[in-house]
């Protein structure tokens, strides 16, 4: 054991430690061990930080020379999980402290889609819902999130919404990520949910034209209601101004107790208590191969995961005891 | 009897290391070079023929050579070297449609061969991430040469349509890279310092200019009629793209990207055209199953290693190599963990 240490050298006394410090010198200390190194030196033999330093320079060196993969979507693995993860851990632990119930029924592999009700002004939920099921889930799965194409348009969002791996919501992008056994993650109500005033909150909008359910049926895969209670209440929403939202061509332009008047800071959201809670898979495929052109079918389903999902909010809201703990 | 091949646009890079592949192959009986220019490879037994596709002789080469197959790469990418717009507009698309024509009347073609762009499917935010052949892009207008490239298709579809017995096949080439391959991209990525959009990373996909050569060979010998998507396996962003090459580059606000791209097209560093811009803010990416299923063809290159082949070219002066990154890292590597014994031996080895 002793001879693998490589800081170690012959020595005239036994009862010593064998490693040399960092003047050059020989350890004084006494042996503590079978290894014939002090309590000191063991653990210098193998600094606890060195792998994690090793790793952090690795992935410098990697990120500067442009030594990692992307796929097609322009999903960059290493950065979402080295990078944009531990920045959404500390949302999800500490500012929402968000509770997560029945994570389990996420399956470990294979293709599945996740139906959210969408809130917030901005679509927090939509990121704290990825990454949540990235730390909490056994499987550490990644969410491939559909997205409104402005999400794309502008600068930076779109980059970065790129590259933690999500697409365009579009029945062809939906349909590849579902084919590769990803799990898809969508948002049916769209800037109707995201972007409804706080009177509306917990009031699920309509679900599209069900293409989400199309698209699952098509893959066969599970369906997994979630339902997100808190996310309501991070940035109420009092008024819309329609005029300036045509101008900067956004879909609403949010005013709340703190946006616009306190600037930038005002987008600083709530630290709500949340708690999401996911429900017991839908399969799809005890329906007939062909049955994702069967509008009724679709309708049917949509209407299921719908109320689902508006039965659990309510029932986590009437348990709920304050909006924040 | 052999086949007997047409290739427009001789003096092009691709249609000479085309010319090149074919003479030698004992079942190719003939090879004829149509184009302005003489090729710039060494050709042995390819025929070189001076004419211009727009002239209305074209028709008299088609008969006298007596070609079965035309491989139409007279499609231009930029105006450079023809004077301007106009000029290339009229080569694209009156020069394909004079072609067809001609080989409309030629009664022994029986396969005619197109070079096309996946730029066809545009670059939107509102787009699919991944393109197949069926699928077309929501972003209608369109300018320069992806302008072209969508009329060049639509004549050499509806040729298809009043010859059924003559095969069309419309190769739907990404990005060319590779070492000697000049295009407009890689003149970008030559700059002294690259601009970028800033907050924009857009997903480039290439084809390696050995694997395109292969491509258009087996068109030629083998039957594949219909559309394809020519790309290398995998994806590089912009920015992973000039790290691998080892390039500088400056991110410019979007308001100033138009302007400073007009600049350095003026100043004819770079060719490129504006409808190029939108692909350097957001990328585009085609599926290439098609391609691998039904030509059986794996790709040499992946659109990474094409562009590390193109960066060894020598063209590229890297700014920071590989192995000095490398070398930072050991060294950086190496005094955090002495700082950390050193630390670590003051707090009195507690």
């Amino acid at each position: 054991m002793a001879e693998v240490i490589p800081i170690s050298r012959p020595r005239d006394e036994p009862d010593r430690c064998g490693a040399v410090t960092g003047s050059g010198n020989p350890c004084r200390n006494r042996a503590s061990g079978p290894d014939g190194l002090c309590g000191v030196h063991r653990r210098r033999a193998e600094p606890p930080e060195a792998d994690r330093l090793h790793e952090a320079l690795a992935f410098l060196r990697r990120r500067l020379t442009g030594d990692y993969e992307i796929d097609g979507f322009g999903f960059d693995r290493e950065l979402t999980e080295t990078v944009l993860a531990p920045i959404a851990r500390f949302l999800h632990e500490r500012w929402w402290r968000i509770e997560w119930v029945g994570m389990e029924n996420v399956p470990s592999e294979g293709p599945v889609l996740l139906v959210s009700n969408h809130a917030g002004t901005l679509p927090w939920d939509a990121v704290m819902l990825k990454f949540g099921v990235l730390d909490r889930h056994p499987a550490h799965r990644h969410v491939r999130l559909l997205a409104a194409d402005l999400a794309f348009r502008l600068p930076f969002v779109g980059e970065l919404a790129r590259k933690s791996g999500n697409t365009l919501a579009n029945a062809e992008d939906a349909h590849r990520l579902l084919a590769g056994g990803e799990v898809l993650g969508v948002f049916p109500e769209g800037f109707k949910g995201v972007g409804k005033p706080f009177s509306q909150r917990y009031k699920l909008q309509r679900f599209g034209r069900g293409g989400f359910i199309e698209v699952a049926l098509r893959a066969r895969c599970p369906i997994v209601p979630v339902s997100i209670v808190g996310s309501e209440e991070i940035m109420p929403m009092l008024y819309n101004a329609k005029a300036l939202a045509r101008v900067f061509g956004f879909p609403y332009f949010p005013v709340t107790p703190t946006f616009p008047w306190l600037g930038p800071l005002g987008l600083i959201p709530i630290p709500s208590k949340w708690l999401v809670e996911f429900g017991e898979p839908i399969p799809t495929d005890e329906h007939p191969e062909d049955a994702w052109q069967d509008p009724l079918t679709v309708f049917e389903l949509t209407d299921r995961v719908r109320d689902e999902i508006q039965q659990t909010l309510h029932r986590n809201l009437m348990h709920r005891r304050s909006v924040f703990f | 009897m052999g086949q007997r091949v047409l290739i427009t646009g001789i003096s092009g890079h691709l249609a000479g290391r085309l010319a090149h592949s074919l003479e030698t192959d004992p079942d190719v009986e003939y090879v004829v070079g149509v184009g302005l220019e003489e090729p710039s490879l060494d050709l042995e037994r390819t025929e070189f023929v001076r004419a211009d596709i727009r002239n209305p002789l074209t028709v008299k080469v088609l008969q006298t050579t007596e070609v079965d197959t035309v491989v139409h790469l007279h499609i231009l990418a930029t105006p450079a070297g023809v004077g301007g717009r106009t000029q290339m507009k009229e080569i694209n698309v009156i020069g394909t449609m004079q072609l067809l024509g001609a080989c409309q009347r030629a009664e022994r073609v029986r396969k005619v061969v197109m070079k096309s762009t996946t730029a066809v499917y545009g670059a939107d935010p509102r787009d699919p991430a991944m393109f197949t052949e069926e699928m077309a892009s929501r972003s209608e207008p369109r300018r320069g040469y992806t302008k072209d490239a969508v009329e060049v298709e639509r004549y050499a579809r509806s040729f298809g349509r009043r010859r059924p017995d003559v095969g069309v096949t419309i190769l739907r080439f990404a990005n060319f890279v590779g070492p000697e391959i000049e295009t407009p991209l890689t003149r970008y990525f030559s700059l002294p310092v690259v601009p970028t959009a800033m907050g924009y990373d857009p997903r480039l996909q290439f084809v390696h200019e050995d694997d395109a050569v292969e491509i258009l060979r087996r068109t030629v010998r083998e039957e594949h009629p219909g559309i394809y998507n020519l790309a290398a396996d995998g994806v590089v962003l912009l920015s992973q793209a000039l790290r691998l090459m080892g390039r500088p580059s400056v991110p410019v606000i979007l308001p100033l990207v138009a302007p400073i791209s007009g600049a350095v097209r003026r100043l004819g560093v770079v060719d490129f055209a504006t409808d190029q811009l939108q692909y350097l803010l957001y990328g585009r990416v085609a599926d290439n199953a098609r391609m691998k299923e039904r030509f059986g063809f794996e790709p040499r290159f992946t659109s990474r290693t094409a562009l590390l082949d193109f960066a060894r070219g020598q063209r590229v002066r890297r700014l920071i190599s590989e192995r000095q990154v490398a070398e930072w890292e050991q060294d950086l590597y190496a005094f955090l963990r002495r700082k950390n014994q050193e630390r670590f031996e003051r707090a009195g080895g507690r």
